[in-house]
């Protein structure tokens, strides 16, 4: 046998569907207790309740950023009555390494759908929009199909359930940018127009998509939803740690046995993650360093294998969870050469609207490759951190700002090895 | 003209000129011809109302769309670090070597187009890469060799003359 | 979908055809296809598949899909189910695989441990 117990060990909550029932079949939904959230909410639960259920469950946004799910919804469901709202489902998984919006949308559609239904029935809105990114075709492929199988049902459209609620999604998709992520850089793409992000504030909830109150949720949060509703908040409280209730999706790569989906509770540590879920080192080489939360992520050493994977211990400790994207290195490992490669993908996906990101990722690219070529000098060295610390601060959107977190990051805890590559 | 553009025409009526909608008129036209031309922008423009500089500027942003026309077949191979560690600057320099092209470049028999993209999200069967709209994984330098081959000689297959009428 | 009382009938529905589905067919077998699972090969094994059972006359097996279990490293992944006996998940299930896979569990009723994935 390959191996045994891969998955027995993991938690699974968003991802117990995947992988196991027909996602172009909605009965398979169906007889998983899907859509019956949904179906209990819109007949013995008011809006307040249902968003009342997601605060108190603790949900916290899965697209990186970990902000409560149940007070964003209620910034939107303030809004005045006669404004419009809408849910977009922030379906454009870009960041390198990272791919469990994807894996949710391809198993398990319709537990995407059903959280925005719930979403826009707690904060008023009618409409939702799944923004996929252009090059998740097969995604994109399943997604409308499950559209139009719940619409036939009306588990979807007008009406549902006999409660007079109406809810109607749209799947748009786009055309290839990173920056499309970014929810504001996401809605003007939405609305037809260049990727590029808005100032904040005003932020979605005010002025969103058409400029109305708009709820931005990643694909993994919103699958969160429904079992939140059906097995109540305390049952999902009781998974994870107080700070973080619930489990996390990761997608672990690199010098590890087996790399893939995992799903775990919050509070996790990195090294219970790599022994049990991933089998161990590959080779039985020594861990060397990770790179946590995909190419904008933050680089932790072996010293910190035993911090809990839960946003606030990760931002605690300096480092951060983001998407969930875990790059496990090994003692081989040229951190020199990994700084590059994840320099050359900002300076390649910067939009070019703000001067330090479109310029600043160039110089770091190019003191980068002198750095790798051997040929870089300590001015070089000290005028790459100079540049990534300033590209950090005054970038207008979260790509610049987070394009220098992992040279950052690699600098505090390997600088000998950039050091050890200088020319004398 | 007129006839060159009606493919350009049924997709801007799919959409009803909606001008939220550009960005999906501009991938599908370019999807059905492989990039788009100057008429097609002016066209676009035309019909939803926008100066033709703003519908230029959004088809430029984005990756999927192509203003230069492409190969027959477009390769696009992920260059972030997952792939990249995983063994695709090897298959890079294969991929290369074996069209006789740089990336970004089209040979000069318009068959292969060889760009790079950003992460598809398969990463853990990285290195992969896109032909047209197919994704192949677990790539090294021999397996990239193998698949151009498999679709050179399924062109050639397509090429074999048949009967035609007039 | 006028009330909570229409969704349960059709889960028991679902349910029932699902037994259904297994008691009409010998054996059922799935095969993981998203993204990852594709880009590893799994049409062709799934082709493969098809072509074997049409070859050796087996009409009474359910081929059907599914998307990634998460376990992209072992790709093409293939689940096997005979009768009402429990699933057996294999790995790494190449279309040159498949012949084997089909003659010994299928056919034969013997699930081929070496390429199986418990857990």
């Amino acid at each position: 046998m390959i191996r045994s117990n891969v998955l027995s060990r993991q938690k699974r909550v968003v991802l117990r569907r995947a992988g196991s029932i027909d996602p172009y079949n909605i009965e398979e939904y169906i007889a998983e207790d899907g859509y019956f959230a949904l179906g209990q909410a819109l007949g013995e639960m008011t809006p307040e309740g249902v968003l009342e259920a997601i605060k108190d469950s603790g949900l916290q946004g899965r697209g990186g950023a970990g902000f409560p799910t149940g007070l964003k919804w209620s910034f939107v469901a303030q809004q005045s009555a006669e404004k419009t709202r809408y849910i977009i489902c922030n379906a454009d998984e870009s960041e390198p390494g990272t791919f469990k919006d994807r894996l949710i949308m391809e198993g398990d559609p319709h537990a995407v759908l059903e959280g925005m239904a719930l979403a826009g029935y707690a904060v008023g809105a009618n409409e939702g929009w799944i923004y996929i990114r252009g090059e998740y075709e097969m995604s994109r492929d399943i997604l409308e199909r499950a559209v139009s199988q719940a619409e036939e049902l009306n588990l979807l459209g007008d009406d549902m359930f006999g409660s007079g609620f109406s809810f109607h999604i749209h799947v748009h998709a786009g055309a290839g940018a990173y920056v499309c992520g970014e929810e504001t850089a996401l809605l003007e793409s939405l609305e037809g127009k260049r990727g590029v992000p808005r100032i904040r504030p005003p932020y979605p909830t005010v002025r969103g998509f058409r400029g109305q109150p708009t709820v931005v949720n990643n694909v993994e949060t919103l699958a969160n939803v429904a079992p939140i509703i059906l097995n109540g908040s305390e049952w999902f409280r009781a998974i994870g740690t107080a700070r973080s209730p619930g489990t996390k999706v990761y997608s672990m790569l690199g010098d590890v046995n087996v790399a893939g989906l995992i799903e775990a509770p919050m509070g996790t540590t990195l090294r219970e993650i790599i022994e049990l879920h991933g089998g161990g080192m590959k080779g039985g080489k020594a861990f060397k360093a990770a790179q946590t939360g995909g190419a904008s992520g933050t680089i932790i050493p072996a010293e910190m294998l035993d911090v809990p994977l839960d946003f606030a211990s990760m931002r605690e400790s300096g480092a951060g969870l983001g998407s969930g994207a875990l790059l496990i290195c090994d003692e081989d490992t040229d951190m020199v050469d990994l700084a590059y490669v994840l320099m050359r993908f900002f300076e390649n996906e910067s939009c070019g609207k703000c001067t330090p990101c479109r310029v600043g990722t160039a110089q770091m690219l190019e003191a980068l490759d002198r750095l790798r070529r051997g040929t870089a000098r300590r001015a070089d060295l000290e005028r790459l951190e100079e540049i990534a610390k300033y590209v950090g601060v005054s970038s207008f959107c979260g790509l610049g700002q987070a394009a220098p977190v992992p040279i950052l990051t690699a600098l505090r805890y390997f600088r000998e090895e950039f050091e050890s590559r200088l020319r004398h | 003209m007129e006839e060159v553009l009606a493919a350009t025409d049924r997709v801007i009526d799919a959409h009803k000129a909606d001008r939220e909608a550009l960005v999906e008129i501009l991938r599908e036209v370019n999807d059905e011809n492989g990039h788009l031309t100057r008429d097609d922008l002016q066209r676009i423009a035309e019909r939803t109302n926008l100066p033709l500089s703003e519908v230029y500027s959004v088809a430029s942003f984005y990756s999927l769309i192509s203003l230069e026309p492409l190969g027959r077949h477009v390769i696009r191979l992920c260059q972030d670090a997952p792939c990249h560690v995983a063994g695709g600057r090897e298959v890079r320099e294969a991929l290369e070597h074996e069209l006789g092209i740089p990336f970004g470049e089209t040979t000069l028999d318009e068959q292969w187009s060889l760009l790079t993209t950003s992460c598809i999200g398969a990463c853990a069967v990285g290195p992969v890469m896109m032909v047209d709209n197919d994704i192949f994984g677990n790539l090294t330098p021999e397996k990239a060799r193998e698949i151009i081959a498999r679709y050179r000689e399924a062109d050639v297959q397509d090429v074999t003359p048949t009967p035609q009428g007039g | 979908m006028k009330s909570l009382e229409e969704l349960r009938r059709i889960k028991e529905r679902a349910l029932q055809r699902r037994k259904l589905s297994g008691k009409g067919s010998r054996a059922r077998v799935v095969v993981a296809m998203g993204t990852c699972g594709i880009a590893a090969g799994a049409r062709d094994t799934m082709t493969a598949i098809l072509t074997e059972l049409e070859q050796r006359d087996i009409a009474d097996v359910v081929v059907t899909q599914t998307g990634c279990p998460g376990l992209c490293e072992y790709e093409p992944i293939v689940q096997v189910q005979i009768g009402e006996q429990e699933m057996v998940t294999y790995g790494n299930i190449c279309a040159d695989r498949v012949a084997v896979l089909v003659e010994e569990h299928i056919a034969g009723g013997e699930p081929v441990e070496k390429w199986q994935l418990t857990g």
